[in-house]
């Protein structure tokens, strides 16, 4: 570095060490008042005393108050399958457009783009009423279904499949293989980068969906994780604020736990899927 | 070349499938019964023309949240970019704790909207959540911060730059990693200012990034009301009522589905719009790959 402008830089990296620090330090702030509420009793929800006894009561009277553990299997439930789904159709759909030629072509591609800026999400009130028709409403599957064919699947997977050497195809096919074979054995290997990334995308844009479970779902056996907080907390039946935070924690742990210990591919997956 | 055609179409016709069943279908459908009267008890839907609409232009409530969805687009949208940038910033290269700051600035974002706005929820409590101590501490009068028709939707707005800026920092991050160091070597031995470098070195090459983002908050700001469930269910008053609750509100609260259609229409034109609006700033503003 330049000897000319130590002085002026000295300063400037104090500033911008601290400016980083103070924007950290309210960025977790409420999330950290959040950790307190749930592991101290509720006498100490405001009073912040060093030595304040610690407690898991919360956790235990949040797990009890509600079928919490119902609700985690219907997330489960519900992000397994749509990954599982997602994966099988787009993988297939995206090969297809990648590699093969046929009429129509751009047009359908086009019209699979169109799904980038106007979602399901937001076309509640025609898929409930298809929804209604099948006889699906309230199940985990209509919960998901929506969610199946994805657009934004079916653009990143092509452009992952287009970027991969084309004559690894013939490569492979010397002994003669089916076109089913070609994407199993040699596309999706090659796209695993890739196929990770969405799948931590679309499992953790799928463990906190709100508004179409809420719709659609109407029973303790089918609702997920966010719909059961939001259903707990907002009962007017004085649950005490510490429970209710405790609940909170327990149902965005998992995706904070995992993001915790695999922070980096996290950041990676979602700069990948965004990206390219 | 038959065969390849073969293939194809048995490869997309599932996708196909459901991607027009869900979401094609349901866009046009949801035109036609904007022009058609919601069915009520032995009434049948009838063909009512324009009125769904003309009642639209009526409704107060409707232009409220119009007007609160333009002001939560327009304070939302930029300030997160800006923190998101100046995250991006602080961690990009060496500084103590760095690990530490980028999981500050990113953990909010790992949570569920509706987890968020619990936790939000209790540090607005009128009299009782953090923000009432600080204010006592400084001896203001407790204030109800979501339950006030003048500050509940921007009570709203904190929550979702809480939850979106770390997020779009990501992008800054992947971004500033293809600007070469050269560049910055270069600045450093011309004893350029760091805001100067930023001005006219950095903030023109993350352009592209700035757009792709601020089309993303546009949609966000049009698509993430989750929170608004929990805390003000768009009231006081319709203060903080914003375009996708009065849709769910009008579709599955009132159960009248001709006219949360009619909504629909317009949320579904205005994103179409940013979306024809983004191919062309896309391609004009961004000359360099």
């Amino acid at each position: 570095m330049s000897t000319l402008v130590v002085a002026p830089t000295r300063v400037d990296r104090a500033l911008f060490v601290a400016g980083a620090w103070l924007l950290a330090l309210v960025w977790i702030l409420p999330l950290i008042y959040a950790i307190w509420t749930a592991i101290h009793p509720s006498a100490y929800e405001t009073r912040f005393v060093l030595l304040a006894p610690l407690t898991l009561d919360n956790f235990v009277r949040a797990w009890n108050a509600a079928p919490f553990a119902r609700y985690f299997l219907n997330t489960i439930l519900l992000v397994t399958m749509v990954l599982g789904a997602q994966l099988l159709l787009c993988i297939h759909a995206a090969f297809a457009f990648a590699r093969l030629e046929f009429p129509g072509k751009n047009i359908l591609f086009a019209l699979v783009l169109v799904q980038l800026m106007v979602m399901p999400d937001i076309l509640l009130v025609r898929n409930y009423a298809t929804m209604a028709q099948l006889g699906l409403v309230d199940t985990i599957l209509a919960i998901g279904l929506p969610y199946f064919a994805s657009g934004f699947a079916i653009f990143l997977l092509r452009q992952t499949f287009k970027t991969i050497p084309k004559e690894l195809d013939e490569a492979a096919c010397v002994e003669g293989c089916s076109v089913l074979g070609l994407i199993w054995r040699v596309y999706v290997p090659l796209a695993r980068p890739t196929i990770l990334a969405f799948a931590l995308v679309s499992v953790s844009h799928h463990w906190n969906n709100f508004i179409w479970p809420l719709i659609i779902t109407s029973s303790v056996e089918t609702r997920p994780l966010t719909v059961g907080l939001a259903i707990f907390s907002t009962t007017d039946s004085g649950i005490e604020w510490s429970i209710i935070t405790a609940a909170t924690l327990i149902t965005s742990g998992p995706l904070l736990i995992a993001f915790l210990l695999f922070q980096r591919q996290f950041v990676q997956s979602f700069m990948r899927a965004g990206i390219k | 070349m038959r065969r390849e055609w073969i293939h194809a179409g048995l490869l997309l016709a599932p996708a196909l499938v459901l991607l027009f069943a869900f979401t094609h279908l349901p866009a046009i459908q949801t035109v036609i019964d904007s022009f058609w009267s919601t069915p009520r008890g032995r009434r049948p839907s009838a063909f009512v023309g324009l009125a769904n609409y003309e009642r639209l232009l009526a409704d107060p409530i409707f232009i409220r949240a119009m007007i609160n969805n333009a002001i939560y687009a327009a304070i939302t949208i930029p300030v997160s970019i800006a923190l998101a940038l100046a995250m991006a910033l602080f961690v990009q290269r060496r500084i103590a704790g760095r690990g530490f700051l980028r999981m500050a600035y990113f953990t909010p974002t790992v949570l569920p909207l509706i987890a968020v706005a619990n936790i939000w929820l209790f540090f607005f409590l009128p009299g009782f959540g953090l923000l009432e101590q600080l204010r006592g501490f400084l001896g203001l009068s407790p204030r109800n911060w979501i339950g006030t028709p003048d500050t509940a939707l921007y009570a709203i707005m904190t929550v979702t730059i809480w939850n979106q800026a770390g997020f779009f920092m990501i992008f800054y991050l992947a971004a500033l990693q293809t600007i070469p160091e050269s560049l910055r070597e270069a600045a450093a031995i011309e004893g350029t200012p760091r805001w100067v470098f930023f001005r006219r070195v950095l903030w023109p090459l993350l352009m592209p990034t700035t757009l792709f983002l601020s089309v993303n908050a546009t949609i966000n700001a049009f698509r993430m009301v989750d929170h608004v469930f929990v805390m003000t269910q768009g009231g006081p008053n319709n203060a903080s009522m914003l375009l996708l609750y009065y849709i769910y509100e009008q579709g599955f609260r009132y159960w009248d589905t001709a006219y949360a259609a009619t909504l629909t229409v317009v949320m579904v034109a205005l994103l179409a719009l940013i979306g024809i609006g983004q191919f062309f700033l896309m391609d004009r503003r961004v000359h360099y790959k």
